[in-house]
């Protein structure tokens, strides 16, 4: 009777009977490659973040797998570490069905000295259809993708220019836990300078009609950025006040060789999200990492784990959003 | 959508759309399973909508405990690895557990057969269902696959070059059933 009760409570379609989400499928996906954020349209966003809801769906299934990239391969090209990216690209093709390979790029002949060029022309020639790529060098995958037109390329972060899949994924989230983009303020917290995160979240997000503030020190701004459409703010306070979202990028220590700031521990006292600190911004205000998360540094371990952080949930969207960019690229027409 | 010199022939009217949709609710209440529970799930989007009116029939008329569900069968479909076809992704959702269900499957057209195959497939992904009724509104023959609707409302003879066009008002503003000769 209860189960009587609750199907009773299914609204009826008024309207459209097709799609209850916030962002629009009217615009197809017709680009081959996923390269960047800035180059794509409003629509082309709303389409992939569309989509992206089919296939979240599928990820709570008890059959995790669909046939739709059935004998497509799919190589990551990997010549940065990540564990994340890469496992999630790798859950999201064989969720799809597609055959994956990690070509390891530092047990390969890159490490021979053969260029970029070559080593994706032989994985081409290995049969890829796709190919999933992280790279030092800003704007290596549209190097690649001006001269391959019959394989599909993904960026999976290039140097500090964009990592188009995490902003996406980044976006999702907050569509997820907000019911809209449009109007939000959203605070990206830490070090932006280096940040292909940031940069992808920032063309994203104004493309969408939500507000953007940097935060962070000044030597981790640049001024530029001001020429996107966004706000920057050096004090904490002053950036988190009536933010929607705070979204805290990680310090990468990796990159710090040019002391940016005097060090960690001031890092922390200034910028570290703290519970107190995370009150400054509006009361449902979520917190978003894209990980990996240094807990006492960028966030406290009681606010990353708190009930306003949305880390792991940013984890199962990116297979989300990555199942939808493997299948829009699979059927674009642009060549 | 079509051209002007195309013929445009009436075969349902609001009317008669409805005593069909009355008739399709009349077949799952007929072959409702005596031991096992029951389950009308469509294929988006007309057949979604068809279900969610025979669903609210068969409740009307006090008929409790038989689940609700669509099917998106977008990524089942044989023909994405064709170039340049990107069917827009829609929801699936099956609340409940098909296990030992029996599922009334509900969709607008039957053709070629291949959109209940792919519907087939997507829906025992969920389980293994007791059984799988196919009710239909329109059978228009020429099929591909062979699969053969349990109950069809209307069946109409066709030619290769006819589409049949199912307007549902929750969708296209009104009910009505238009063979449509290209």
């Amino acid at each position: 009777m209860t189960e009587q009760q609750s199907n009773l409570d299914l609204p009826l379609p008024t309207g459209s009977a097709e799609s209850d989400s916030i962002f629009s499928a009217a615009t197809p996906y017709q680009k081959r490659h996923l390269l960047d954020l800035e180059s794509l349209s409003r629509g082309e966003l709303e389409r992939i973040l569309h989509d992206s809801e089919g296939f979240r769906q599928v990820l709570f299934r008890p059959v995790k797998k669909l046939p739709t990239l059935r004998g497509k391969t799919v190589v990551s090209l990997f010549f940065e570490n990540s564990t994340r990216t890469r496992t999630s690209f790798e859950v999201a093709a064989k969720a799809l069905s597609a055959d994956i390979i990690n070509f390891s790029v530092s047990t390969s002949s890159v490490s021979k000295g053969e260029s970029l060029y070559d080593t994706a022309d032989t994985v081409k020639a290995l049969g890829a259809d796709f190919i999933v790529m992280r790279h030092h060098s800003a704007g290596a995958p549209h190097f690649l993708a001006n001269l391959m037109k019959e394989v599909s390329i993904l960026n999976a972060g290039d140097g500090c220019h964009e990592h188009p899949t995490q902003g996406l994924l980044d976006i999702f989230t907050i569509a997820q836990r907000k019911k809209r983009i449009e109007g939000l303020t959203v605070a990206i917290v830490g070090d932006i300078l280096h940040s292909r995160v940031a940069r992808s979240n920032i063309w994203g997000l104004t493309k969408l009609g939500a507000k953007v503030r940097l935060v962070g020190p000044r030597t981790l701004i640049p001024t530029c950025f001001k020429d996107l459409g966004v706000e920057t703010h050096y004090k904490l306070k002053d950036g988190l006040e009536g933010a929607d979202v705070i979204n805290v990028l990680r310090i990468q220590r990796e990159r710090m060789e040019a002391n940016l700031f005097p060090s960690i521990r001031e890092y922390v006292l200034m910028y570290g999200i703290t519970k107190k600190r995370l009150a400054w911004a509006k009361s449902d205000a979520i917190l978003m990492h894209p990980g990996p998360v240094n807990r006492g540094i960028e966030v406290d371990q009681d606010v990353a784990d708190g009930p306003q952080s949305t880390i792991t949930e940013q984890v199962t969207n990116g297979i989300a959003v990555r199942m939808a960019a493997l299948y829009l690229l699979a059927g674009a027409r642009d060549t | 959508m079509t051209s002007p010199d195309s013929n445009v022939r009436r075969i349902c009217d609001q009317d008669s759309v409805e005593s069909s949709v009355a008739e399709l609710a009349s077949y799952v209440l007929n072959n409702l399973p005596a031991n096992n529970r029951a389950a009308i799930v469509g294929i988006r989007t007309r057949g979604w909508v068809l279900a969610q009116r025979v669903f609210k029939r068969l409740a009307d008329s006090g008929q409790a405990g038989i689940e609700l569900g669509a099917l998106d069968i977008t990524l089942y479909r044989d023909d994405l690895s064709t170039l340049g076809s990107q069917p827009i992704v829609g929801k699936t959702e099956i609340n409940f557990p098909i296990d030992g269900c029996t599922v009334f499957l509900l969709d607008d057209v039957i053709y070629t057969g291949r959109t209940v195959r792919a519907a087939i497939d997507a829906l025992i992904e969920f389980g293994r269902p007791a059984a799988i009724r196919l009710a239909v509104l329109v059978d228009r023959g020429h099929r591909e696959y062979p699969i053969n609707a349990d109950h069809a409302a209307i069946e109409v003879e066709t030619t290769a070059d006819n589409i049949v066009e199912v307007r549902l008002l929750e969708v296209d503003g009104e009910d009505a059933v238009d063979l449509i000769t290209r």
